[in-house]
């Protein structure tokens, strides 16, 4: 039965990987199509997004079948799980992607804003997050993924700065009022996708570490602090 | 990514406390002549909780499970050292009576072995001879509903138990033990030779006895292990490699070899 059951985790991990990959380059074009005001290749990402849509339900079903059919435990368990949820992440992180390039096709109908709104450098820090998560998963790094997890404050920081800058530059010049809610969209939606790579980091942190992380950030954080301390 | 467990983290084992151990095994060791087939094992039962003992073929947990009520000592070849305490006694001190220990630490086998009599002369024969002098149909009666199996014999109580399905002679050989009122249950495989319906009867019916006993059972299925108890003892060629609460141990067990034999990679 091990050895089956191998078998069908070895095939798994292909079609995850699979996925990951192509939700990374999704994401990546669907970013690109904002930075450079690109219709044409905002349209792809958005047709993309059904074969990953498609990707998501055979990872699903694959995983129901290994649970019905293997009754896992321990870290085969955990690592189905993780998948699991993981998988669920990632075609969410899609979505998102897909938003974000429904708001580049609105904002190459308008003029280019005048303001300093900076949706790139938010972009770079999530897709180097997300990046991580999944050499996390790759490399079963569970401390890169504890990194990752916490990154995702930043983020935050960044999308509460943008929502200010809009509100101010609203006002300063109400005419460009709709490039800037599509620009703070895209903030937004870049800042729920790393809460997405945040929960893909903690299910790989479960997967290694049988911990569940979840709503515990400073308790966690303050156990790492004490480890430092009592190592130096 | 691989989930291969030679890559986990080691954590720390902490085995539970058991603050109410019915009985507790205190540096077990038992032979077979020259063979050490279990190797200084502290084994705590939980008072009215189920407790699995798994491992292959062979690693001593059913030799542990019969030394928790000296049937051990029905094997010649076999010598017990250490202490296995029951209400603060050895029960292998000499002075002890292996009949009393076994009247109040029952056993249930991996084969159902009802005597060749009738459904109701299997229960009330043990407390017949252990001096019971109530009313035997209310014994049979009580004994046969504590396991589940009232209503489907109640009219053919006379008919002979080897009448009975495999499954139902198990409950039947159940009702048999928890007549003459034990504390504790061990039970060795009792679900090897049934079929799944069968199975999750004694699972059922484990989980409702286990309010009134304490139960010990021996069983190959992890599955069942996973379903049914509260803590599980690995054993692995005689010792006692991790002992933990179910949940912990079929989700994160501490120690590799646990982690290999449950996921299947060795045993």
């Amino acid at each position: 039965m091990a050895i089956h059951l191998v078998r069908e985790i070895e095939k798994l991990k292909k079609q995850i990987l699979s996925l990951s990959a192509h939700v990374e380059e999704n994401v990546r074009q669907a970013i690109k199509s904002v930075t450079e005001r690109d219709e044409s290749l905002a349209r792809k990402c958005i047709e993309e997004d059904k074969a990953i849509d498609i990707a998501e339900v055979d990872i699903e079903e694959e995983c129901l079948k290994i649970f019905a059919l293997h009754q896992p435990v321990a870290h085969d368990l955990r690592y189905l799980v993780a998948i699991l949820k993981i998988n669920r992440d990632l075609e969410r992180i899609s979505d998102i992607g897909v938003s974000i390039a429904q708001r580049a096709i609105d904002l190459c109908s308008l003029p280019e804003p005048t303001i300093d709104f900076n949706i790139g450098f938010m972009a770079e820090k999530v897709q180097t997050m997300f990046s991580q998560s999944l050499d996390a998963l790759i490399n079963r790094d569970s401390r890169l993924a504890r990194e990752t997890w916490f990154a995702d404050d930043e983020i935050d920081t960044l999308c509460a700065e943008n929502y200010t800058l809009a509100e101010q530059q609203i006002t300063k010049t109400p005419e460009q009022t709709r490039e800037l809610l599509n620009l703070l969209s895209i903030s937004r939606s870049l800042e729920r996708m790393a809460d997405h790579v945040a929960n893909i980091s903690k299910d790989v942190i479960y997967m290694i570490e049988g911990e569940i992380v979840r709503h515990r950030k400073k308790i966690i954080k303050e156990r790492i602090r004490q480890a430092e301390q009592s190592a130096e | 990514m691989s989930p291969d467990a030679t890559t986990k983290t080691a954590t720390a084992h902490h085995p539970p406390v058991i603050e109410h151990a019915a009985i507790r095994a205190r540096d077990l060791h038992i032979y077979y002549g020259t063979f050490h087939a279990v190797k200084g094992v502290d084994l705590a039962i939980e008072t009215n909780k189920i407790t699995a003992l798994i491992g292959p073929s062979g690693c001593g947990k059913s030799t542990v499970l019969r030394s928790l009520n000296r049937m051990n000592d029905l094997i010649a070849s076999a010598r017990v050292k250490g202490e296995v305490l029951f209400h603060g006694a050895n029960i292998y001190e000499k002075e002890v009576d292996p009949v009393i220990i076994r009247r109040k630490i029952g056993m249930v086998f991996q084969k159902p072995n009802p005597f060749p009599k009738s459904i109701y002369d299997n229960i009330v024969w043990g407390a017949r001879i252990n001096g019971y002098r109530g009313n035997q149909d209310e014994l049979v009666e009580k004994s046969l509903r504590q396991a589940a199996l009232w209503d489907e014999v109640k009219d053919k109580l006379h008919q002979n138990a080897l009448a009975l399905s495999g499954g139902q002679q198990q409950r039947l050989c159940i009702a048999r033990a928890v007549a003459i009122e034990p504390e504790i249950l061990l039970m060795d495989e009792p679900c090897s030779a049934l079929d799944p319906i069968a199975t999750t009867k004694i699972e059922d019916l484990m989980l409702s006895l286990k309010e009134q006993y304490t139960i010990a059972i021996v069983t190959h299925n992890m599955q069942q292990a996973a379903r049914v108890s509260d803590y599980t003892a690995f054993f692995y060629l005689g010792d006692l490699i991790e002992f933990d609460i179910t949940k912990k141990l079929f989700t994160s067990p501490s120690i590799k070899q646990t982690e290999d034999y449950i996921t299947g990679r060795f045993g």
